[in-house]
């Protein structure tokens, strides 16, 4: 019993870890995923080609090769060691592999949330944008007023999708040694010579996305107050 | 002078030429009827005039005051539209996710913060200002419900009215910002035709009311009975135009004959 709670306890630890890296990577890539969607879908040419350039990519290569070759960036593109890089910025080694982890993820996740937040503004009928326009509403006031809402309702399932891989993929730091929840896990199991660590980190993550999956669920009734 | 003058407009889009050097002069109070077949240039002249394209060139003036090509070169910078023109479209277009009432005010509030703004009133002081401002937008608007039938709706979404209805609110919405002229886009022909009635006796009431109106439509019956002057637009030009009475009893040209035998030919 006594067993039972360190193991827990360790396993909460690297939720927090999981939890951390989950909420970083969400914020920023559903901003930065508009940002790109607005760059893919540019009528200035070289923009365009840039952001299709960099989703192919990202999308055409492992998140973990990605995880690895962002903690490599310091020392083989500017030439200082990592710990020399984490005493810059301030962090402590963990926390700059964290850092890393992190840059990654949001790169990665930006990328495929640009892809979506393009399919659902390309599928608002252009007479919104018309009608918006016929009654004053410059560009912006049409996009914040009128487009917006739709589009994140229409979004909303495939983007509930990303974000429960998103808690999965979480996992893939471990490459770069954070500990994690599954890492946490690993290390219970081999330090007490039991397996049980796994089958509870398991019921962590089941937990989490089921209370995702509620939340998520919610919203979307919430937004369905209308049919399109 | 008269009221709007439009002048030599003409639009090609890559190498079809849709507008061939299309004028006409209405004055306020007028309405006038647009019939031709589809294709034949109606509504790219609508949405020209409501800036939803831009004219090869030509001109373009309201009570006087060129609004194009002059307004043109200040839309580039803004994307504003030409207010002195309203719009309703052919497939409606409301805003899905707002209530009939919500679809009314959404453009008189944005029009309503744009003056405040512009008025230099402090931030705090428009703030409350613009709390009283749309609470009176949401009264006028009402009002406007109220007309076109529609007070029993006010709080329901365009999902749950039907064709009919929806075509009221977008009449509503475009009346809101009170336009000098007011035009239609086919505003029928996405309708039941058992729901077409209700629509084009509103349009008749604003009519009765000496609103200035531009009608693209299909519906000779309704074009006859409440139009000034009917436009027969044909090939990108107006190949004929005068009363009802001249057009419809008298047609001259082949191809207006052509037409109005087609439309009753069956």
């Amino acid at each position: 019993m006594e067993l039972f709670s360190v193991i827990i306890g360790e396993l909460f630890e690297g939720f927090g870890n999981t939890l951390l890296l989950f909420a970083v990577t969400l914020v920023f890539a559903l901003v930065l995923g508009l940002l790109l969607a607005f760059g893919a879908m540019s009528k200035f040419k070289p923009l365009k080609y840039a952001v299709a350039g960099l989703v192919w990519i990202i999308r055409g290569t492992p998140l973990m090769l990605q995880v690895l070759l962002v903690s490599f960036i310091p020392k083989y593109v500017f030439g200082v060691f990592t710990k020399d890089f984490a005493a810059a910025i301030g962090f402590t080694i963990n926390q700059t592999m964290f850092f890393f982890v992190a840059v990654a993820f949001v790169i990665n996740y930006a990328c495929y949330f640009s892809e979506i937040y393009r399919a659902g503004i390309q599928s608002i009928s252009a007479g919104q944008y018309e009608a918006g326009q016929v009654l004053g509403l410059t560009k912006t006031q049409v996009f914040f007023k009128v487009v917006l809402m739709q589009v994140i309702r229409r979004i909303l399932p495939p983007m509930s999708n990303e974000i429960i891989t998103l808690v999965k993929d979480t996992a893939l730091a471990q490459v770069l040694g954070v500990m994690d929840l599954l890492n946490a896990a690993k290390h219970a199991v081999n330090q007490y010579v039991v397996l049980t660590p796994f089958l509870y980190a398991a019921i962590f993550y089941l937990i989490f996305n089921g209370i995702l999956t509620l939340v998520l669920g919610g919203i979307e009734k919430k937004l369905s107050y209308y049919k399109v | 002078m008269a009221f709007l003058e439009v002048k030599n407009i003409t639009k090609s889009f890559g190498k079809t030429e849709v507008l061939k050097n299309v004028g006409f002069e209405m004055e306020k109070g007028e309405i006038v009827a647009m019939i031709g077949s589809s294709g034949g240039g109606k509504t790219t002249l609508l949405r020209c005039l409501n800036f939803l394209e831009t004219p090869d060139s030509g001109s373009i003036k309201v009570d006087g005051k060129e609004v194009f090509p002059l307004a043109v070169e200040k839309k580039k910078k803004k994307g504003s539209a030409n207010l002195a023109f309203g719009l309703v479209f052919q497939s409606f277009n409301l805003f899905p996710q707002y209530t009939a009432l919500q679809n009314v005010t959404l453009a008189m509030n944005v029009q309503s913060e744009k003056e405040l703004k512009n008025s230099g009133v402090k931030f705090f002081e428009s703030k409350k200002r613009m709390r009283e401002i749309s609470r009176e937008n949401e009264k006028t608007a009402i009002e406007i419900l109220t007309r076109v039938g529609l007070l029993d709706k006010i709080g329901n979404y365009p999902c749950e009215l039907s064709g009919g209805q929806c075509q009221r609110v977008a009449i509503a919405r475009a009346l809101a910002l009170s336009p000098d002229i007011l035009c239609f886009d086919e505003p029928t022909s996405a309708l039941d035709p058992e729901l077409t009635g209700e629509v084009l006796r509103v349009i008749k009431d604003l009519g009765k009311d000496g609103r200035t109106m531009i009608i693209v439509t299909h519906e000779m019956e309704f074009a006859r009975s409440v139009a000034d002057k009917v436009l027969f637009i044909a090939d990108g030009e107006i190949a004929e135009q005068g009363s009802p009475e001249e057009l419809f009893e008298n047609p001259k040209s082949e191809k207006l004959k052509a037409f109005l035998n087609r439309d009753t030919g069956y």
